[in-house]
C-alpha cells in the first residue's frame, strides 16, 4: 500500500531521494511510504507520516541500520526499509506544511 | 468544534460527590483499573510506584501475554485492581499485544472482567506522538484518567503543557506526574478512590475524536490538541546524545558493548563466589545441625538426606541467579538494551534473525522462561518462533549448578594464559560458547527451511536513557527470587521427596535396601543401556529423569543419592562423582546438558506462546537428538585424550 500525499507536486519535479540516501545531519521531509501496510502503519505511528520532517542521527557500530530523529524522539531502521521511504528532499518551501 | 459543552468538563479530579453512590455496584467485586500505554512511557515504574509489592505476575486465560495485577494502596481502604497492559502505540490489533490490551478494555476477552477505569500514561517529553494513544483509549468510554509523566524531565529540558486546558480538550481529567521520584502519584490515588466510590460520575466527557484507523488524522487531532495546550516540546535530551555518541561510537560502541556482556559474565563467575560459598556454607552446617537434633530413624534420613541434601544444594545458586536478573534488569530499565539490539542487529541478520532477538536471546542466559515471554517484542511471526526454538540453547542459570559441580569435580585448577583465566574458568566458556553455537546454527537452519521468510524489518525505538530506579528493580528481584525458590520449595522439594522413597523402598527384611536394588536402582538400571555409550552408569541415569523436571534437579538428586549410600553428607558430592563418572563420561555429560531440554517450565511457556504442542514437541526431540548425538561424540573423542 502507498501512502501518498501530494504525489502530484512530486511527480512534476525531481525524482525523490530516499530517506537511505540522506546523508546523516541532512534533514528532509518524507513523501510517502512505499512498504507492506502493517509496517508502513507502525512506521507512521511512531511519527514516520507524509509530511513530517526527519534526520538521520547516526549509523549503527558495523552499519546496516540508522538511528533516525523523527518527531520527537529517535528510531532505528535499517537501510532496506529506509530505501523504500521517499523524500521531498529538494522542496524545502514545503517545510511550512510540516505540522 | 467538539460537543463538550453539553456535558460539561470537569474541572476537578474527583466526580461530582453529590450524585448518589449504588451500593451494590461497589460491593459485588473488587473495582478494575487498566493502565495503559505506549512503550516507554513509565508504565512499570507508575505500576510499581501503586502497588508495590501487592502485586503477581499473571496471564490471561487463553493467550501468552504475560501481564501484571496489583492491588492499588489506597488510603480509606479501598481495594482497587490494577491491571497492567502491554505497552502499545495503537489499539489497532496489529500485534498480539495491541490485540489483547484492545480485547481487555472492550471487555471481549473471555475470562475476564471489563476493566471500570482506565488510567492512560503518556510521556509528556513525546507528547505529539504519545497523545495519539488517547483516542482510541477515549472513544471507549470509560472513567479516564491521562497521566503526563515524566514532569520532571519536562521541566529541567525547558517544556511545558497547560494541564486544564488539556483536560479540557480531551474531556478526561489529566495530572503531571513523575513516577519514577513519586511527584503526582496521591492524585493518580486520589482518581482511583474517587472512581471507586462513584463510577457513574466519572465518564469523559463526549469530546471530538478522529478517524481511530487513519493515523494521519490522528495525529493531527493529537498536534491540534497540543497546541491548545499550548505544549512545548522540551529541548532534546543531551545527555542521551552525549552517550549514545560513546555507546554507537563505530569503534567505541562495540567496544562498550563487549565489555557489557563479559561484565555480566564475570559478575556471575567471580564476584557471585564469596556469596555462593557463604550459602553453601550455611547449608552445610544447618544439615549437619538438623543431624544432630533429629532422632536416628526415618525421619531424619528423610530430612538431612532426602529433603535438605535435595533442595539446599540448589538454594546455593540463588545468588548466582539473582545477580544475572539484577544485571538484565539494570540493562533493560537503563535504555541500553535497545542500543544492544542495534549494534546486535547486523550480525543476528547473519542467522537469519534480527537485532530484537538479542534481547529475549540474552535475558535466556538468566533463564529461558522469561526469554521465551521476552519475543514478543518481535513482531514477525516466523522470527519470534526461531527465537523461541534457540532460546533455550543459550546457557540459563540452571545449567550452572550442573556445569560447576561437574568441572570443580573434574577440572583440575591449572591456570592458563599466564593466570588471566583457569582451565576451570575456559571450560565454562567454552560450554557458552558451545550453547551459543548450537543456537546461531540452529537458527539459521530453521530459518532456511521450515521458517523460512523474506528479510524481516527492524524497527526499534531508541528511548533516552535512564537512572533505573531502586524500586522497580528490587521487585524484579524479588520476583525472580520468589519464582525460583518456589520452585525449590515445589518441584525440586517433591523431586527429593519422592526419590528419597523410591531409593529407600521395598524394604527388604524390613530394612532399608541398598540404593542398588531400591526401585530408583530399578529405574536407573532399566535405562542404563541407553546412556551406556555415553559413558553414564544407572545412577547418572537416576539424575537424568530427575533433571527433566529443571536441570539443577541432578545436583539435588545426586546429593540425594550420595547422602542414602554413604549415611552422612561428611564425603563430598564432587568426590563422589568421581566413583562414577570417568572424566570422558564428564565431558559427555556436560556436553548433555548443554543441548537437552530438561525443563518442564520452559515446555510449557513454550507451548503456551507458539499456540501449540507441535513447536515444544518439536524442540523437545530436536534438542533431545543434540544432546544424546552430542554427548557421544564427545565421549568418543574425550576417551582419545584420556586413555
Amino acid at each position: 500500500m502507498i501512502f501518498n500525499k501530494r504525489s502530484q507536486m512530486a511527480a512534476t519535479h525531481k525524482r525523490p531521494a530516499t530517506l537511505a540516501e540522506l546523508r546523516n545531519g541532512e534533514e528532509g521531509i518524507l513523501d510517502r511510504l512505499d512498504l507492506p501496510d502493517d509496517i508502513a502503519r507502525r512506521l507512521m505511528e511512531l511519527g514516520f507520516l507524509p509530511g513530517n520532517a526527519i534526520i538521520p542521527a547516526r549509523t549503527a557500530p558495523g552499519g546496516g541500520a540508522r538511528v533516525f530523529r523523527v518527531d520527537g524522539s529517535e528510531i532505528a531502521l535499517r537501510d532496506d526499509t529506509a530505501a523504500r521511504l521517499f523524500m521531498r528532499l529538494h522542496f524545502p518551501s514545503i517545510k511550512a506544511a510540516t505540522p | 468544534m467538539s460537543n463538550c459543552h453539553d456535558s460539561g468538563p470537569r474541572k476537578g479530579l474527583l466526580p461530582n460527590p453529590t450524585i448518589p453512590v449504588p451500593h451494590a455496584a461497589v460491593n459485588e467485586r473488587p473495582l478494575i483499573v487498566a493502565i495503559i500505554g505506549p512503550p516507554n512511557s513509565g508504565k512499570s515504574t507508575l505500576f510499581n510506584r501503586l502497588t508495590g509489592l501487592r502485586q503477581k505476575v499473571a496471564n490471561f486465560p487463553g493467550v501468552t501475554v504475560e501481564h501484571r495485577m496489583g492491588k492499588a494502596k489506597l488510603k480509606n481502604r479501598q481495594e482497587v485492581f490494577l491491571v497492567d497492559l502491554p505497552g502499545v502505540y495503537s489499539l489497532h490489533p496489529r500485534s498480539e499485544d495491541e490485540q489483547v490490551a484492545n480485547d481487555i478494555l472492550k471487555g471481549v476477552r473471555p475470562g475476564f472482567a471489563k476493566p471500570d477505569a482506565v488510567v492512560l500514561i503518556l510521556d509528556v517529553t513525546n507528547l505529539g506522538r504519545h497523545l495519539v494513544l488517547a483516542a482510541p483509549v477515549l472513544s471507549l468510554g470509560l472513567p479516564t484518567l491521562v497521566v503526563l509523566n515524566m514532569a520532571d524531565d519536562l521541566a529541567v529540558r525547558g517544556g511545558k503543557v497547560d494541564v486544564s486546558a488539556l483536560s479540557h480538550e480531551l474531556g478526561a481529567p489529566v495530572v503531571l506526574v513523575s513516577a519514577s521520584k513519586g511527584t503526582g502519584v496521591d492524585r493518580i490515588q486520589q482518581f482511583l478512590s474517587g472512581t471507586a466510590a462513584n463510577l457513574a460520575g466519572a465518564k469523559p466527557a463526549r469530546v471530538e475524536l478522529p478517524v481511530l484507523n487513519d493515523v494521519p488524522k490522528c495525529r493531527q487531532w493529537a498536534s491540534k490538541l497540543n497546541s491548545r495546550a499550548s505544549y512545548r516540546a522540551p529541548a532534546p535530551p543531551i545527555w542521551t546524545r552525549r552517550l549514545d555518541s560513546v555507546f554507537l561510537h563505530p569503534v567505541f560502541g562495540p567496544l562498550v558493548f563487549a565489555a557489557v556482556v563479559v561484565a555480566v559474565f564475570q559478575s556471575i563467575f567471580s564476584w557471585a563466589q564469596p556469596i555462593m560459598d557463604g550459602m553453601t556454607y550455611a547449608v552445610s552446617m544447618s544439615g549437619q545441625w538438623m543431624g544432630m537434633v533429629l532422632p536416628n530413624g526415618v525421619v531424619r534420613s528423610l530430612v538431612v538426606n532426602g529433603v535438605w541434601a535435595g533442595v539446599g544444594s540448589v538454594l546455593v545458586f540463588l545468588p548466582q541467579i539473582l545477580l544475572l536478573f539484577l544485571f538484565i534488569g539494570v540493562l533493560e530499565d537503563s535504555g541500553y538494551m535497545a542500543r544492544a539490539a542495534l549494534i546486535a542487529d547486523r550480525t543476528m541478520a547473519k542467522f537469519g534473525l534480527q537485532g530484537k532477538s538479542f534481547i529475549p536471546l540474552l535475558s535466556a542466559y538468566a533463564c529461558a522462561v522469561p526469554a521465551v515471554m521476552a519475543t514478543r517484542v518481535i513482531e514477525n511471526k516466523r522470527d519470534r518462533i526461531a527465537t523461541i526454538m534457540i532460546a533455550p540453547l543459550m546457557t540459563c542459570s540452571a545449567r550452572l549448578p550442573v556445569y560447576t559441580l561437574i568441572i570443580a569435580a573434574f577440572v583440575p585448577n591449572i591456570p592458563l594464559v599466564r593466570g588471566v583465566l583457569s582451565l576451570p574458568a575456559a571450560t565454562m566458556l567454552l560450554l557458552y560458547v558451545l550453547g551459543f553455537a548450537a543456537a546461531v546454527i540452529t537458527a539459521r537452519l530453521l530459518k532456511s527451511t521450515v521458517l523460512k521468510s523474506q528479510r524481516s524489518s527492524f524497527i526499534l525505538e531508541m528511548p533516552p536513557y535512564r537512572l533505573p530506579t531502586l524500586q522497580s528493580l528490587s521487585l524484579r528481584l524479588i520476583d525472580r527470587g520468589k519464582v525460583f525458590l518456589r520452585r525449590a520449595g515445589t518441584v525440586i522439594l517433591t523431586v527429593s521427596i519422592v526419590l528419597w522413597i523410591l531409593a529407600n523402598l521395598p524394604l527388604s527384611h524390613g530394612k532399608m535396601p541398598e540404593i542398588e536394588n531400591s526401585y530408583a536402582g530399578m529405574v536407573g538400571k532399566t535405562i542404563e543401556p541407553a546412556i551406556k555409550p555415553l559413558g553414564f552408569n544407572w545412577k547418572i541415569g537416576i539424575g537424568l529423569i530427575t533433571s527433566l523436571a529443571a536441570r539443577e534437579v541432578i545436583v539435588g538428586t545426586l546429593g540425594t543419592i550420595y547422602g542414602i549410600e554413604s549415611d552422612g553428607n561428611s564425603e563430598g558430592l564432587e568426590k563422589a562423582l568421581h566413583a562414577d563418572l570417568t572424566p570422558a563420561g564428564a565431558v559427555a555429560l556436560l556436553v548433555f546438558f548443554a543441548f537437552a531440554m530438561q525443563c518442564f517450565s520452559t515446555i510449557a511457556v513454550v507451548r503456551r506462546e507458539t499456540g501449540g504442542w507441535k513447536w515444544p514437541i518439536f524442540q523437545f526431540s530436536y534438542m533431545l537428538a543434540l544432546a544424546y548425538g552430542g554427548s557421544l561424540v564427545a565421549y568418543r573423542v574425550a576417551n582419545l585424550f584420556f586413555q
